[in-house]
């Protein structure tokens, strides 16, 4: 495990980038609109980008700073633009915008919910240090943080009931996972990277065409009807 | 043989394309040419790969296991193709036969065959990941292509669901990664053959977090309890074609990506650890789907939990571990793509004459249906595991090799599960078939050809697979069986 000596600056500094990816994941529970929520994503996606050149400046992986550009431009602005593109304006008479509010459709109170959130969370944090990861002068409590933002998520998606949250729920639990392979798949081939980055671009489109389609036929963003079909 | 494998790689990404343009007849045309296109090229790939495996360009590599999902895949692509051609043109009084409809549905199913089978041939674990992400986002705006209320929310259900269960499996590729980056060295592009070959000094723990983070996240696409709830919803919402597609093919081909996780954990680990997880989801699966299908009112839906029951078959069957076993898995792999075909194919013509899918308001289907009646009750005892059909030798020789390998228990609960699943289905298909028509004055008739002739190539494959499977075809499961059991 860990040696017995205070954290060099590069560890200190992962860690520091991966608690703020996990707080902004916090901060999805209380953002009340649609915009601010894509927002929070864009900026959690920018902490990603810049672990990324720190991973990228320590370990001499030059790959690295490519994909952090890639990073910024296709998870902070062209999924943001994507998404802000295919939520204008759906069903006539019930205006789809950004300023959307979709604070109200959580099933529990927001403390309740972030008092889950921070028991998973712990979970996922203790739970990744049995995992014999530890060398190459990985920050280890990185990874266990991106436990806890993948399992924070999860609340996210179940927490909120409605088709918006969810689906940055989802794409913020991918954040998670990035963090994850920084710490541990640093030198995974830029080319797999940047296919599994243009994925998730596809993901988004497809994700927006079906919300649009859910908010034409409800005029809600609300998944509370979608009750049909069980059994 | 690099030519046929890169054709099989293009030829239905192209016919997608085309479709976008083509007018509907000509779309259906090409897409049903391609797709026995597909198939003929996936058996040219029999012969070779038996002396070995094909690679091209480095990120394609093809093996007997990817022969036999390709084949299950390239199969149901041809059924489905020519079906669909008869689909789409008795669709005109349902209100969706209009260009854009078919425009969509044409070049959607295309490129949907094109994602299942790109799969199965991709030659490391992160490009199976991405194939199979791109699966489940066509199959999305397939199953929404209906565009009713229950369409939307299966749409929806699936793709979030679908989505969280493959960015698990992904952690567990990574897992994987960091696990071979011990031995393989910083850098290697998670290729499946050095991957493989390193095994055995993999660090444990990691293993085993990778495999069991790769079973929950793809068996949420295979549809193994409990992560199976958006199966029933999307194959009864989709339209039937696609429905056909999904149970027979992406189901499979999502259980491919767990086999090849199974051959790594089982290389590190040895057998055990891989073979308990997988009886365990594979018992719990089989138990829900047996008991759900006791109690259904569509049929698309019953159709959709025998799907669960085969994939709780399936994870059985390996988790056994016996060469006949394994076997018998691969075997099922191909006969449940055209039995499930069969009947899902079977379950859109009902669909076509009745205009619904509540069990309750079709009766008399063996009157009316003069070929698709008794076609539709052959898939139906196919998939109850009958002889004469291929279903039954698969079954058969898992649970021989359960028993086999001692393995009674298991083996046991196997047989009584399918067994009430068989009075599940057998009870459900006696009251849409058999029973006597209120009304004598209803039309006798088939809504059209193009509908019956794949149902006839399907049941002929059953009646093979059942029967007497082709050397060829014996030697292509034993190799991929050798495969699957590793260098011990």
């Amino acid at each position: 495990m860990l040696p017995a000596q205070a954290p060099s600056v590069y560890t200190g500094a992962a860690n520091v980038i991966a608690v703020l990816i996990l707080l902004a994941e916090f901060g999805m529970f209380r953002q009340a609109l649609l915009r601010d929520q894509v927002r929070l994503y864009a900026g959690q996606s920018v902490l990603i980008a810049v672990l990324a050149v720190l991973v990228a400046a320590v370990r001499h992986l030059p790959e690295l700073y490519v994909l952090a550009a890639v990073t910024v431009a296709l998870k902070a602005v062209a999924i943001p633009l994507v998404l802000r593109r295919l939520l204008r304006g759906t069903a006539p008479g019930h205006p789809l915008d950004v300023s959307h509010d979709i604070a109200g459709s959580g099933g529990l109170g927001l403390a309740s919910t972030v008092l889950i959130g921070i028991a998973v969370a712990a979970f996922g944090f203790f739970s990744a240090t049995v995992l014999p990861v530890s060398g190459g002068g990985a920050p280890v409590t990185a990874l266990s943080v991106s436990l806890s933002v993948v399992l924070v998520a999860f609340v996210l998606m179940i927490h909120r009931r409605d088709v918006a949250s969810q689906a940055i729920g989802l794409f913020s639990l991918e954040n998670g996972i990035s963090l994850a392979a920084l710490v541990v798949a640093a030198s995974l081939p830029l080319i797999l990277e940047v296919a599994l980055l243009f994925d998730l671009l596809l993901a988004v489109v497809v994700f927006g065409l079906l919300i649009r389609l859910h908010h034409g036929r409800a005029e809600t963003l609300s998944t509370t009807d979608l009750t049909d079909l069980r059994g | 043989m690099n030519a046929v494998v890169i054709v099989l790689l293009v030829l239905p990404l192209a016919a997608g394309v085309a479709a976008i343009w083509l007018p509907s007849g000509a779309a259906g045309a090409v897409t049903a040419a391609t797709g026995v296109a597909s198939f003929g090229l996936v058996l040219a790939l029999i012969p070779a790969v038996s002396h070995r495996d094909t690679g091209v360009l480095g990120f394609v590599r093809v093996d007997a296991l990817s022969v036999v999902f390709l084949l299950a895949t390239s199969f149901l692509y041809a059924c489905v193709a020519v079906y669909s051609i008869g689909y789409l043109r008795t669709a005109g009084r349902h209100g969706h036969g209009d260009q854009r409809y078919a425009r969509h549905f044409w070049a959607g199913l295309n490129v949907f065959a094109w994602s299942m089978l790109m799969a199965p041939a991709m030659s490391n674990l992160a490009l199976l990941w991405i194939a199979i992400e791109v699966t489940t986002i066509i199959s999305a705006l397939l199953v929404a292509l209906e565009g009713t209320d229950g369409a939307a929310e299966a749409a929806w259900k699936y793709v979030l669901l679908a989505s969280a269960g493959l960015a698990i499996a992904l952690l567990g590729t990574i897992f994987l990664y960091y696990a071979g980056s011990h031995v393989l060295g910083q850098t290697y592009n998670l290729a499946f053959g050095p991957l493989l070959g390193a095994a055995a000094k993999l660090p444990h723990t990691v293993v085993r977090l990778a495999f069991v983070l790769a079973v929950l996240g793809y068996g949420t696409k295979v549809g193994l309890f409990p992560v199976h709830t958006w199966l029933p919803d999307a194959h009864s919402e989709a339209p039937t074609p696609v429905s056909a597609l999904l149970s027979g093919s992406l189901l499979a081909v999502s259980f491919y990506a767990i086999l090849r996780f199974y051959q790594i954990a089982a290389a590190a680990l040895g057998s055990g650890f891989p073979r308990d997880v997988l009886l365990v989801f594979g018992v719990a699966s089989l138990l829900l789907a047996a008991l759900y299908l006791l109690d259904q009112q569509d049929y698309k839906r019953l159709l959709a939990y025998s799907s669960v029951e085969h994939m709780g078959i399936l994870a059985i069957g390996v988790s056994f571990g016996a060469p006949v076993a394994l076997a018998g898995v691969l075997l099922h792999v191909l006969a449940h793509a055209a039995a499930k075909g069969n009947a899902f194919m079977g379950a859109g013509v009902l669909v076509r004459k009745f205009g619904t899918k509540q069990m309750l308001s079709v009766t008399g289907g063996l009157d009316l249906l003069p070929w698709s009646g008794p076609l539709f009750l052959a898939a139906i005892l196919a998939l109850s595991a009958m002889p004469p059909f291929g279903i039954f030798r698969s079954e058969f020789e898992i649970v021989t090799g359960g028993l086999a390998a001692s393995h009674d228990t298991a083996a046991v609960i196997l047989v009584v599960l399918v067994t009430v699943a068989f009075l599940g289905l057998s009870v459900a298909a006696n009251r849409m078939l058999l029973t006597p028509r209120p009304e004598p004055d209803a039309v006798r008739g088939e809504p059209s050809v193009w509908m019956v002739v794949p149902v006839v190539a399907g049941l002929v494959a059953l009646v093979v697979l059942g029967l007497h499977p082709p050397g060829e075809l014996v030697g292509l499961l034993d190799r991929a069986v050798t495969a699957l059991r590793g260098p011990a």
